[in-house]
Order: C-alpha cells, then sequence, then structure tokens
C-alpha cells in the first residue's frame, strides 16, 4: 500500500511501488492533467509539483512520494473556478492541441511561487524543459506575465514615489 | 457547446435517435442521395462539400426540443475547427454559440469529408455547413411565414426563434416538423449581412481550451472505458526486421498480463494495467531476437543517393523558353533533410470488439479512409466497423494515428469484448512515423537588363508527400503480419494541389518558365504528408533563389518580390508583413540580420508574408529568431485570433525544422528516437514577439491557412541569415556546424 497526498487529499492505493507517479494519476485517481509525452523527463507534458517543487511524473517512482505533497492541474482551481494562472491561459489563448498545457502550467506555477515577478529572460530559462510542437510558446510566456501583473502593480505600487 | 465526454459519442447517437420530434433520418441512406444528384443533376455545383451530401440535414439537425446538432466529417486537431465552425452555424441561425452541439468525424453520423489535411477544412466543411445553417433559417422563417400567415420579409429569427412584427415567435424546435430541413441544399444561400455579423470576424475564445487548463477530458489519451484493458507493442529495431526468436515464458506470468498477441513479427502485450503492460513490454523487448538488414541510405551521402534513384518526371510548367545573350544567370541548388511530426504525444487509440462488430477510436485524420483501411485489415464487412475521431496531441500530418488505429483493431479482435488501449511509446513514435521527405531542388533564372527575371528553370525531386491509407497496405502493422501486405508503389498527387510539387510553380510574374518535378517512387525512409507537403521546401527554395536574384540585381528584395508581383492581394500581405517588420528602417547591427518570404499556399489558398529578424552566435554558429512579423489574408477571416494563433504556431515549427531538425540514421536504424537525439525548438530560443495582422476580407471565400506559413518561414529565417552573415546557406537545417564553416570559425 502507498499513500499519495495529491490536491489535498490522501489516497491508498495498491499498486507496484515502481509505478510512475504518472500512472498512478491517471489510471487510479482518474486525474487526466498530466499527460504521457515521452517517459524521459524531455518534454515535460507529465509535470507536476512535488513538495512545490516541478517534477516528471513519468519518471518518479510513487514509491519515493509517500506522504509528500503532490498538486496537479486540478487541484489549482478553486470552488471549480479557474486559478489565475489558468484563467490566463484561457484569456491569452495559450494552447493550439493543449497536449502539452497542463505540463506548461504546472511548471508556470511553479515558477510564480518561487519568484511572483519573473522577467521574461527568466521565464524562458525556467520554461526550458517544457516542449510545444504547435509553436504557443510566445502565448505561454504571455499567459505568465499576465498571470503575475497584479504582483507587477502592487510591488510597483510599493516602491516609494 | 457542450464538452462531451468522447466515450459518450456512441450513446449519445441513441439519445438523439430517441429524442422524439423531428428530422430523423437514416444517415446512411444520404450517400444515395448524393449519388442520385450526381447522376441525375446537372445544376450548379453546390459550395464546399455540399457538393458530395448535398442534404441539408447531413449539416445540421434541430430536434423538437430545438436542440441544434452540427455534423463535420472534419476532426479537430489542435487547429481550433471546431469553434470556427461554431461560429459559423451559429452566425447563420441566429443563435448562441453555445447553442450549437457539433459533432465531429464519425463513421456512423457525420458526412464523410475525407482527410482533415491540407488547410481544407474550412473552405469544404465551413462553406458546407455556412450554407446548410444559412438555408435552414430560411425554410424555418418559411415554415414560420405558413404557420403564422404573414410574409416571410416581416418575420425575423433571433435565439432559436421566429418572430412576427406583431410579436407572436415560434421556437425553431415547433417548426421543424415534416422532416424541413431533409431536403437538397440549393447552391445560393442568403447569408447574413456583413454588418450584423455577431460571431463571423470575432476573436470568439476557443470551445477546447477550458477543459485542457484545468484537466478535463480533452484527449482520447483521456478516455477511460469500463473494463478497458491496456496494450503495448513491441516494434521491430528497424524497417523489414523480422522476429527470429521469441521466449514468452517468461512475460506471461508477469503481473497483470491478459495476453501476448504475436502475429509473424508483429508483437504485443495486453494487461490489466497501464504500467503492468509497459513492464511487460519491456521484458518481451529483452526476450524477442530479430534479424536486421542494413536497408537504409549512406546519411552522409544521403543526396547523392537521392539524386541517383530514378525518377518520373511530372512536369508543372513547360514554357519555351529563349534566353536573349544579355541576360544574366544566376543558378542555385537547395537540399532538405528528412523532418519528423513530433507530436508531444505518442500515438494512442482504443478498439472494442463485441458482437461481430469493431470501433475503434482514433485521433486519425480520416476516419472514413482509416475504416477502408480497417476493413480491409480485418477482414470485417463495413457496415461492422466504425471508427470515431476523438483528438489526440497535434499531429501536423500523417503520423502515427493510423497505425495505432490498426494495432488498436489487431488487438481488439485478439481480446473479444473488452476496450483495448493502446498508446505508443515515444521511441516508438520517433521511429515509425512516417517523416516528411528529404527533397533536392535546382533553380536557374535568367535576369534582363531591368532586373527583372525572364526566364525560370526549376526542379524539384522528392518521394511521395502520400501513403495515407486507404489502403490497408499503408498501415505500418500489417507489414509485420504473418500474412503481411506490402506497402503500395506511391503515384504522384495530382495538381493543382500536388504533393512535392506543391508550389513547385513560382507565384511571380515571369514570362517563360520550366518547372519539372522529379517524383521518386522509392522511399528509403518511410514518408508521408508533413504540414506543407512540397510546399515547405519549395517556397524556401524559390524565396531564398528570390533573394539570390535580388542581390543579384541589386534590388532591395521587398522591392524586387514587389516588381514581380501583380495580384493585388499578394502584394498587400508584402507591403503589410514589410511595414509591421519596418524593412526599411532596420537597423544591422553585427551578427543580426533581416530576412522576407512571401507565398499564396498551393498558388491558390491563403497568401502569407513573413519578416524575421535572426541574431546568430559567431562562436557557437546557433541562429536565433529575434522577431517576426506576418500578414496573412485567408479570404473571410472567422477566427482572427484562431488564425492568428496558427500563423505564430506554424512560424515557430517551421524555423525549428528550418534551424534544427533532421533526422538521424545510420545503415540499419533510425537514430532519432527521442528528444535528445531529434531536438526541436526550446523556450530560450523562441522569438521575443511575433506579430500577425489578418487583412479583412469580408464576404470573401475562405482560403486554407494553417499550413500556409511553413514555406516563408524557411526561407526569411534562411534569408536573413544570409543577411546576418554574408553567407547563402541552402540545406536544411541550418545547423551550427553549417554556420560555422560559412563563417570560417
Amino acid at each position: 500500500m502507498i499513500t499519495l497526498l495529491v490536491n489535498s487529499a490522501l489516497h491508498k492505493l495498491d499498486i507496484d511501488p515502481a509505478t510512475p507517479l504518472l500512472y498512478a494519476l491517471r489510471n487510479d485517481l482518474s486525474l487526466n492533467g498530466a499527460k504521457f509525452g515521452c517517459g524521459l523527463g524531455q518534454c515535460g507534458a507529465c509535470t507536476v509539483l512535488v513538495d512545490h517543487e516541478p517534477v516528471y511524473a513519468c519518471l518518479t517512482p510513487v514509491a519515493a512520494l509517500e506522504g509528500r505533497p503532490i498538486l496537479t492541474i486540478e487541484g489549482l482551481a478553486e470552488n471549480d473556478k479557474p486559478s489565475p494562472l489558468q484563467q490566463a491561459f484561457i484569456d491569452e489563448q495559450a494552447a493550439q492541441c493543449g497536449y502539452c498545457t497542463a505540463g506548461m502550467v504546472m511548471r508556470a506555477q511553479a515558477l510564480l511561487d518561487h519568484n511572483s515577478i519573473p522577467t521574461e529572460a527568466e521565464i524562458r530559462a525556467y520554461m526550458e524543459p517544457n516542449l510545444c510542437r504547435c509553436g504557443t510558446q510566445v502565448r505561454v510566456v504571455r499567459a505568465i506575465r499576465r498571470a503575475s501583473q497584479p504582483a507587477r502593480e502592487a510591488a510597483e505600487a510599493s516602491l516609494p514615489r | 457547446m457542450t464538452c462531451r465526454h468522447p466515450a459518450e459519442a456512441g450513446p449519445s447517437r441513441r439519445g438523439f435517435l430517441a429524442g422524439g420530434g423531428a428530422l430523423i433520418v437514416s444517415f446512411s441512406l444520404l450517400p444515395r442521395f448524393a449519388a442520385a444528384q450526381a447522376a441525375g443533376q446537372t445544376g450548379p455545383a453546390l459550395p464546399g462539400s455540399l457538393a458530395k451530401f448535398p442534404m441539408l440535414d447531413s449539416w445540421v439537425r434541430i430536434d423538437a426540443n430545438g436542440a441544434i446538432t452540427v455534423f463535420t466529417g472534419k476532426a479537430e486537431l489542435g487547429q481550433g475547427i471546431k469553434t470556427a465552425l461554431i461560429q459559423l452555424a451559429a452566425e447563420e441561425l441566429i443563435v448562441t454559440t453555445e447553442a450549437i452541439d457539433l459533432v465531429t468525424a464519425d463513421t456512423a453520423r457525420t458526412p464523410d469529408e475525407g482527410y482533415t489535411a491540407g488547410s481544407h477544412s474550412m473552405q469544404d466543411s465551413g462553406t458546407a455547413i455556412r450554407n446548410a445553417a444559412a438555408q435552414a433559417r430560411a425554410l424555418l422563417i418559411d415554415a414560420a411565414a405558413t404557420r403564422l400567415q404573414v410574409p416571410g420579409d416581416k418575420l425575423r429569427a433571433e435565439n432559436g426563434m421566429v418572430i412576427a412584427e406583431d410579436g407572436r415567435q415560434l421556437r425553431y424546435g415547433e417548426l421543424v416538423g415534416d422532416q424541413i430541413l431533409h431536403v437538397q441544399a440549393s447552391p445560393q444561400s442568403v447569408f447574413v449581412d456583413p454588418s450584423r455579423y455577431r460571431f463571423i470576424g470575432k476573436p470568439v475564445p476557443r470551445v477546447d481550451i477550458p477543459a485542457k487548463v484545468t484537466g478535463g477530458i480533452a484527449f482520447i489519451q483521456d478516455m477511460r472505458l469500463p473494463n478497458m484493458a491496456h496494450a503495448r507493442l513491441v516494434r521491430p529495431p528497424s524497417y523489414g526486421a523480422t522476429l527470429s526468436r521469441l521466449d514468452t515464458a517468461a512475460v506471461e506470468h508477469l503481473p497483470g498480463v491478459i495476453k501476448i498477441v504475436r502475429d509473424g513479427s508483429y508483437l504485443a502485450v495486453i494487461a490489466e494495467q497501464e504500467y503492468q503492460a509497459i513492464v511487460a513490454m519491456r521484458a518481451l523487448e529483452t526476450a524477442a531476437h530479430w534479424d536486421e538488414k542494413p536497408g537504409l541510405p549512406d546519411s552522409a551521402t544521403l543526396f547523392d543517393t537521392l539524386a541517383g534513384l530514378p525518377a518520373q518526371q511530372v512536369p508543372v510548367r513547360d514554357d519555351p523558353i529563349a534566353i536573349p545573350p544579355n541576360a544574366r544567370i544566376v543558378e542555385a541548388s537547395y537540399r532538405r533533410a528528412y523532418h519528423m511530426h513530433g507530436s508531444i504525444g505518442p500515438s494512442c487509440a482504443i478498439g472494442l470488439s463485441e458482437n461481430g462488430a469493431l470501433t475503434v477510436w482514433t485521433h486519425a485524420q480520416g476516419v472514413f479512409p482509416l475504416r477502408a483501411a480497417l476493413t480491409e485489415l480485418t477482414g470485417l464487412p463495413r457496415d461492422k466497423v466504425r471508427c470515431i475521431h476523438v483528438q489526440g496531441s497535434g499531429c501536423y500530418g500523417h503520423n502515427g494515428a493510423d497505425d495505432a488505429g490498426a494495432d488498436a483493431a489487431l488487438l481488439a479482435l485478439a481480446l473479444p469484448g473488452r476496450p483495448v488501449r493502446v498508446q505508443w511509446m515515444r521511441e516508438q513514435e520517433h521511429i515509425w512515423e512516417p517523416y516528411g521527405s528529404a527533397m533536392l531542388t535546382k533553380a536557374r533564372a535568367a535576369l534582363s537588363p531591368e532586373h527583372q527575371i525572364i526566364a525560370w528553370d526549376y526542379t524539384v525531386r522528392s518521394s511521395t508527400h502520400a501513403t495515407r491509407p486507404g489502403g490497408a497496405g499503408n498501415l505500418m502493422p500489417a507489414w509485420y503480419r504473418e500474412k503481411p501486405l506490402t506497402q503500395p508503389v506511391p503515384k504522384p498527387l495530382p495538381l493543382p494541389e500536388g504533393g512535392g510539387h506543391r508550389n513547385a510553380a513560382p507565384i511571380y510574374t515571369i514570362p517563360s518558365a520550366r518547372v519539372m518535378y522529379e517524383f521518386m517512387p522509392a522511399m528509403p525512409l518511410r514518408v508521408s504528408a508533413l504540414r506543407g507537403l512540397g510546399a515547405y521546401m519549395n517556397v524556401f527554395s524559390i524565396e531564398s533563389f528570390m533573394d539570390e536574384l535580388a542581390q543579384a540585381a541589386g534590388l532591395d528584395p521587398v522591392d524586387f518580390r514587389l516588381n514581380h508581383l501583380s495580384d493585388p492581394r499578394a502584394r498587400e500581405v508584402v507591403t503589410r508583413a514589410a511595414e509591421r517588420f519596418g524593412w526599411l528602417g532596420f537597423s544591422r547591427t553585427p551578427g543580426t540580420g533581416r530576412g522576407f518570404g512571401f507565398a499564396r499556399y498551393k498558388n491558390l489558398a491563403a497568401y502569407l508574408a513573413v519578416a524575421v529578424e535572426v541574431a546568430v552566435d559567431r562562436e557557437s554558429g546557433q541562429v536565433r529568431m529575434v522577431r517576426a512579423a506576418a500578414a496573412v489574408d485567408s479570404g473571410e477571416a472567422v477566427n482572427p485570433d484562431g488564425i492568428a494563433n496558427q500563423i505564430e504556431g506554424s512560424i515557430l515549427q517551421s524555423a525549428s525544422w528550418t534551424l534544427y531538425e533532421s533526422v538521424a540514421f545510420d545503415r540499419t536504424r533510425i537514430a532519432s528516437r527521442d528528444w535528445s537525439s531529434y531536438p526541436i525548438m526550446r523556450f530560450p530560443a523562441v522569438p521575443d514577439r511575433i506579430e500577425v495582422q489578418v487583412v479583412e476580407r469580408p464576404g470573401e471565400p475562405f482560403l486554407g491557412t494553417g499550413e500556409a506559413a511553413q514555406g516563408p518561414t524557411a526561407a526569411a529565417v534562411a534569408n536573413a541569415v544570409a543577411d546576418a552573415i554574408g553567407v547563402r546557406l541552402r540545406d536544411i537545417p541550418l545547423s551550427p556546424a553549417q554556420v560555422k564553416a560559412a563563417i570560417g570559425v
């Protein structure tokens, strides 16, 4: 038995401890957000947060995750309302096929958790592990900037005049 | 628009038929009506796909409750087609977009619109749906006029109702009795006047994006059917390898294994759980021994090999050419490596064999052609095979989707009564997808003393760009069974759209030109349709060559193009892209350059011009696109932001192909097995900004757009690199090694 703490809920799963988190999320917990892209940690489609850090769910066995807080894109919304970052992706229409999108959102969430006002260069550097083949990256960068806008404005307002 | 669980597609048909009321037609009868029309009547052609499926209720149905269902044979590939089609239907039916339930490609429910490919969806399906919706509205108003005893011009349609001047109103659902939409379409429709548009031309948000950013069920990979089993494949390590020895004993007893399926050299395992299937697949890979043959060309001399392969000569343009003695001759040749589709999600499909019938959920671009192929592959009668499209990862052409559909069919037949989900692994997609063909082009032109092109001689050499099923012999799993099918010898696709010769004819005003397509039936690597087909390479070549000619003439590249363009719509996108980019005011700093590219896709679809700035790092030879400005004329733009999104994506994808990508192989195996051995563009290389201007053309026919930027971007990048380093690179990809060699680092 493995106990996983996913989106603030505890789940006891009777699965092979070597099972990558991706399959536990998708098949045992019916969470669709994390996607299978490469199984190699090269594309980021499976990105979720563990202890607030982005990890590749396709590579991380559940045995390593006992009791650690796991956040997936399904855990971002509050009261069925998209989070500010999710809403920014919708507002910027930052998707085409959308297969990479959940992984993009989760990595971007980790960035904003650490650095609420990232520069454009910081966004690009941080998002480097995640691939998009449709070519929506310019919109993804815009969505992350949009999501950071309230923090940016608050910081500017608090500057001494 | 409700976002329906893909798995409910079947039951909802029953729900619709059982829904009572009006407009219930057996869809299977419809092709017969089409045939009757084709045989009997010779009136003016019906617009778009109405020509093939002329009954209005093939496209639009309204039930007695007023629920509106719109049908398209096209599929959502991530290009946003669902949203644009819903906009059209809602506009012409005068309802909200939420009132439209759109059913996409399903052999049991929708018209057969072939493949969702070639930037055809708006021209074919959009045109059909718009006309059908407009004509349905007219019929509803006619019915209301009869019912209310008032002339039709005293009635207006609004929000699912027909309303009289005196305030009396009838809901659409009350008006649809007597199958009033079960009629043939007429050639002419009265569309909503552009001044009253509520949705057309507006950046309506995509209907599918919310589910994609919240973890909703959006993809075939997300479907979970009751009692579903999971399959994985063990592919041969190389083309044509045969399974010589296999001891399955150690695998059969692994946890969850239901069945090992072996049919000749076709090998798969089905397990209860997905990870169990993966563990069993890896064990089977270890247990399997293969005979391989070195059947691939030497990659170091690939283009020499290709140049020597037998080819069929296909003339594209064949004017008599006379070159005056005072003309200046310019010559160049260009080469393009094999490129991958590289979908981020490897192919996936689900099959269910039950009561003698087979259902396959697939992300293939053509559910009807796939059904034909699966019918041949399985021997089942056509009416026992159903293919339902469910969105997969973006495909950009013919990737592994159809083959995965065949896998699902074969494995479902091996395990009847249970849905079988098959998911390809990353290396399987990389190795087995059909690539975009390597190509060679040669260009030669004569310039007059007045700097006009007076003669043009161009040759393009390529393998095919179309090995899609239709025939089961194009399904890769069929090649490895005990009784294998062989792949049919390809034939050149016909003009005007063409395959390797797509866009081979220059669009510029040139008095005499010879254009030849050298079609190689052989396929050293497996190839098929990749976004733009030959247009990518032909436009890269022509537009690179236009810059070389401009340089020889001592003219600005944009001016030189305009000197050879008469079509005002072409001139407008060229001018607008140059202006938005700031072409004239561009200040070149060391290591930077500007480049331009233009084409009309297929010489008959969208016009697109793009200007880019690149920065070249002398030490590493790396090229980065710094910014791009494009202008596109798609005819009437239904969703300008959808078009902009497609063009932005096309620019980035083409830049990635052009700068980084080349399928690697040795004499036996494909070496590009993952994203480290086949690198594509990553975030740090993404341009600072891309600006896309969508030219407004209300009332003009739709012009296919999704592939329009692939060629112009490639040329713009190469032209900018030449501008930055002063040396012309003619081989794709424009690799750091090429750059460094060119600048002598």
